[in-house]
């Protein structure tokens, strides 16, 4: 593939823009990990109902998918490369959408038969002792 | 009429084969990951009670008994954002075939990898080692996080007789799916400092001088980004929710 270097094109930002555009991804990508540990440690300093747990996780969740747009848009240049090779990698990825409903629907279904048919095997697994 | 399709006699993606076939394994890796937590989020959904990581992960080298809750993870998470920026600048270093910033910057990047596996050996052994009153058949014992035990259960009803606050074991699963997954990341950032030493070795030989342009770094970059990407999911996945 000794060709393929000179058929690639190559553009460059002037230097000044390229730094300062690292510069403020990393305070970025800082501020955001800051949030997501003041909201973690929210979670565990206040109590608080299952839902709102629930909906600080969401939160959390989406700010660690921006995260990673960050990482891969800016970071690994994604984002500057051409659009269809762009979508050879992130057409792939949407298999997660079904991978992670499916396997979390599996976990909990798996849950509630248990508690269901078979809550004695609960209680010995939870307390811990049996007698 | 012109046509926005790959027309031929030239790269249709514009990218050197090697970096696409990179951004093709860090693809796949991806899946490898995704598999590995999904796996980990099935099994933690099956479960009535799992440990609170704000209780288990409170520990900071040399604070003795204080409670810190995800303080480390967070230092652990900040050396490789840093070490991530700074292979950023050795990438940029290298577009301007600037030798001696590729080697400042890549030096960096090493030594922030390997403070972050430095730190996650420290995190291993005191969770294997630090042993926690538990009760297993009516009986108190002091166990270690483990692939086997997990001392991170629910309260017990009983306190010990130095008034010591006693658990019960919380599900198996636990350590398994913590070390397993940390570990293979760890894997992922050792082999990410041994290809970035090697680049440094090679960048400092001249290789990439003599051939012209640094891909090269630019490779070995996506790979340690991706290490950094991945993090983000661990971190996630198994500090904050």
């Amino acid at each position: 593939m000794e060709h393929s270097v000179q058929e690639v094109s190559f553009h460059h930002e002037p230097e000044g823009d390229v730094v300062k555009k690292i510069i403020k991804t990393t305070i970025i990508l800082s501020v955001i990990t800051v949030i997501e540990l003041g909201l973690g440690l929210t979670m565990y300093a206040f109590p608080m109902a299952a839902g709102l747990k629930l909906f600080i996780k969401g939160v959390i969740v989406i700010l660690s998918l921006l995260k990673a747009f960050y990482i891969v848009g800016v970071f690994m240049h994604l984002g500057d490369e051409v659009k269809n090779l762009i979508m050879t990698i992130i057409v792939p990825l949407l298999l997660f959408i079904w991978f992670i409903a499916a396997f979390l629907w599996d976990g909990n279904s798996w849950k509630v038969l248990r508690n269901t048919y078979h809550p004695q095997a609960v209680e010995v697994h939870e307390g811990g002792e049996h007698h | 009429m012109e046509t926005k399709w790959w027309s031929g006699g030239k790269s249709p993606f514009n990218v050197e084969y090697g970096k696409l076939m990179m951004w093709y394994f860090l693809m796949s890796d991806a899946f490898t990951f995704g598999a590995f937590l999904i796996s980990y989020g099935t099994i933690r959904f099956s479960q009535n009670y799992w440990p609170d990581p704000n209780v288990v992960f409170n520990a900071f080298p040399f604070a003795g008994h204080a409670n810190l809750p995800l303080a480390f993870v967070s230092l652990m998470t900040f050396i490789l954002i840093v070490s991530s920026v700074t292979m950023v600048l050795a990438v940029h270093a290298g577009h301007k075939n600037d030798k001696a910033g590729v080697i400042k910057w890549m030096i960096w990047t090493i030594i922030g990898g390997i403070a972050f596996l430095s730190c996650q050996a420290w995190e291993w052994t005191h969770l294997i080692t630090g042993d926690h009153a538990v009760l297993i058949n009516g009986q108190i014992e002091e166990i270690g996080t483990t692939v086997t035990r997990n001392p991170w259960g629910p309260a017990a009803n009983v306190a010990a007789h130095d008034g010591h606050h006693v658990g019960t074991t919380g599900p198996v699963a636990f350590g398994g799916y913590f070390f397993g997954i940390t570990g293979f990341h760890g894997f992922h950032v050792f082999s990410g400092v041994v290809i970035n030493i090697v680049m440094l070795l090679m960048t400092m030989n001249g290789v990439f001088e003599r051939k012209g342009h640094y891909l090269m770094i630019e490779k070995a970059g996506l790979y340690w980004h991706f290490v950094d990407l991945v993090w983000v999911f661990v971190f996630l996945c198994f500090y904050l929710i």
